[in-house]
């Protein structure tokens, strides 16, 4: 974010009631409705369950020491790995469809770059209650492929083949639903478009001369691609990537509805905790390790993105 | 969907004229299909005239009907727009106020302002909202209000992850701004209230309208917060629809979602149609 007029701001002190009327609603509403129930969380999670519905602070360690046991350990990394998974996928099917809206005419772009966000803006609730008709065992899919049988089977049969052997008594239809393939695409459905504005907002700063010129001077296309195109909008696959795998990493909704048994998350954990199991000082641990991983990974990227800026300042003062 | 431009020319592409390579049209054209198929499955099959949702049996908008007689689907939606309602209003007004304060004033700890105000936005979801539950619950607040008062711990809930988002918003339009005009009200004798409502106010309007459309399909979207705040007694339409769908899926949830669609996709494009004379203005 660049602050231009960062020169010309007055002093809080050159009109303090003004100043008081503008920030303190909000930061009224942001300390006692966002930190203040922060707090009560972390708090918690330093405390043990005496009972159904008392809490003892006692400072222990123990909810995190739980935490990180190798039940829950498994899913944690387990959730790691459905949201890198999902990251990997949006980026590698995101590129091209933003190469596409950039390079497209430019009375098209808006049209596609708002055909690519609406469904974000569609209830993910919906758009997930709607891929599991989709995917269950008599949904969609499965309908199209027991069509395909079905036509395969009568052509067999009238050919005069016995298709029982071949193809069996009845239509056996895909685990499509309930399993971790389904939890992958549920998110990637759901992170598509998070993933494709980032970077089509860097496809569009990049200056099309250095991929001409790349081109001209004989690269061909998949070398222009990785070696100018990558390089050059790689803050917007930074930036995609991050805002791609937090929110995924933290889903509760898609595993809920679309995962089974093998495909639990770390957002799971942490709603069976506050409600069906009812240990709040273990959920809220948990919640605060999800948030720790998530505070971890944005440092992560502001590291990248300094060492990132200091380099490219470096080559062009060199 | 057809696309025109994915019929294209007769000629060769150019190097660079990725858009007109078929396997890019390709990727497109199934992203597209790949996005929209389940919901346009989902509204076509709420004008099907059969409660087993797979096989078509004509045109009907009996579930319509259905779900508007339906008092429990009805309620839902209800709360979910008055919540959104009221949590926009709210959000907007402080999220506006914050976003001035920050662009005019400097004071100390405004980084750490500025870094409070973004955690609602990346933090998850799910942390949000056990953090709204154990809230609500350790300080007491009363779950057997009347009708609509038993809605305020949501309403309260949303203003907190909506006012962050119309902050941002109407601080990227704030940076446009040029404070010059505001000095020549003030030397030509107007006062900071009429300064405000006559310069600052007009300038930052596609801001702050952005911003509360962006707050209210927010809220009107959000799952995961209301479904740890609500309390045994208060459905909203996701929430009833979560619970719906544990048990079974019927044509008035697709009836009542197709409503919800359009309602969102309207606020949505309006949204950008809006924003869109302010890119121009700014020479974007």
């Amino acid at each position: 974010m660049i602050h231009k007029t960062g020169t010309r701001l007055d002093s809080w002190k050159s009109n303090k009631i003004l100043f008081a009327i503008l920030s303190l609603p909000a930061l009224f509403w942001l300390v006692v409705f966002f930190l203040i129930p922060l707090g009560f969380v972390w708090v918690l999670s330093f405390g043990e369950k005496q009972g159904i519905i008392d809490i003892d602070i006692t400072g222990t360690f123990a909810n995190y020491g739980r935490a990180i046991d190798s039940l829950y350990l498994s899913i944690l990394w387990d959730s790691l790995g459905i949201a890198a998974a999902t990251t990997l996928i949006c980026l590698v099917v995101g590129f091209p469809i933003a190469m596409a809206i950039n390079f497209a005419p430019a009375r098209w772009k808006p049209v596609l770059l708002l055909l690519i966000i609406l469904p974000f803006w569609t209830n993910l609730l919906i758009r997930t209650y709607a891929l599991i008709a989709v995917l269950r065992s008599q949904g969609y899919i499965n309908g199209f492929f027991e069509a395909i049988w079905q036509t395969v089977f009568d052509g067999l049969a009238a050919l005069g083949i016995d298709p029982v052997p071949i193809l069996g008594p009845w239509f056996e239809p895909f685990d499509l639903l309930y399993n971790q393939g389904a939890v992958i695409y549920g998110l990637v459905y759901v992170h598509l478009p998070f993933m494709v504005l980032p970077l089509y907002a860097a496809l569009e700063r990049l200056d099309r001369s250095y991929l001409e010129a790349s081109l001209d001077l004989g690269a061909g296309q998949w070398r222009t691609l990785f070696a100018v195109t990558v390089p050059l909008a790689m803050p917007g696959i930074l930036s995609g990537v991050i805002i791609t795998f937090i929110p995924a990493l933290g889903t509760f909704l898609t595993p809920n509805l679309l995962g089974g048994p093998d495909s639990q998350m770390i957002g799971n954990v942490i709603e069976n905790q506050f409600k069906s199991a009812n240990d709040w000082p273990f959920g809220a641990a948990m919640s605060f390790l999800l948030m720790y991983v998530t505070f971890g990974v944005l440092a992560l990227r502001a590291l990248l993105a300094d060492r990132g800026a200091r380099r490219s300042h470096g080559e062009a003062a060199g | 969907m057809v696309l025109p431009f994915l019929g294209g020319g007769r000629d060769k592409p150019g190097p660079l004229d990725y858009t007109r390579r078929w396997w890019m049209r390709g990727v497109m054209a199934l992203a597209l299909v790949f996005l929209y198929a389940p919901i346009a499955i989902l509204v076509t099959y709420s004008f099907n005239d059969s409660r087993r949702t797979i096989v078509w049996r004509g045109f009907t908008t009996d579930w319509y009907v259905a779900a508007w007689n339906n008092d429990r689907l009805f309620e839902a939606f209800t709360n979910s727009l008055l919540i959104a309602l009221a949590a926009t209003v709210l959000a907007t007004v402080i999220g506006t106020m914050l976003a001035i304060a920050l662009w005019r004033f400097r004071f100390p700890g405004k980084a750490a302002v500025e870094g409070g105000v973004a955690l609602p936005i990346v933090i998850p979801e799910i942390c949000m909202g056990v953090a709204m539950l154990v809230f609500f619950a350790r300080i007491g607040w009363p779950t057997d209000l009347p009708w609509p008062f038993n809605l305020s711990a949501i309403t309260i809930a949303h203003t907190a992850f909506c006012f962050p988002f119309v902050t941002l918003v109407v601080r990227a339009r704030m940076v446009g701004f040029d404070r010059s005009l505001e000095e020549a009200a003030k030397d030509l004798g107007a006062g900071e209230w009429q300064t405000f409502r006559d310069v600052i106010l007009p300038y930052l309007k596609p801001g702050i309208i952005a911003g509360a459309l962006l707050a209210f399909t927010l809220s009107l979207d959000d799952f995961v917060i209301t479904f740890f705040t609500s309390g045994p007694e208060t459905v909203t339409f996701p929430v009833l629809v979560y619970s719906m769908v544990r048990f079974s899926v019927t044509p008035e949830v697709n009836a009542a979602s197709t409503v919800l669609i359009v309602i969102t996709a309207l606020v949505t494009v309006l949204a950008m149609t809006l924003q869109r004379p302010q890119k121009l203005a700014d020479g974007g």
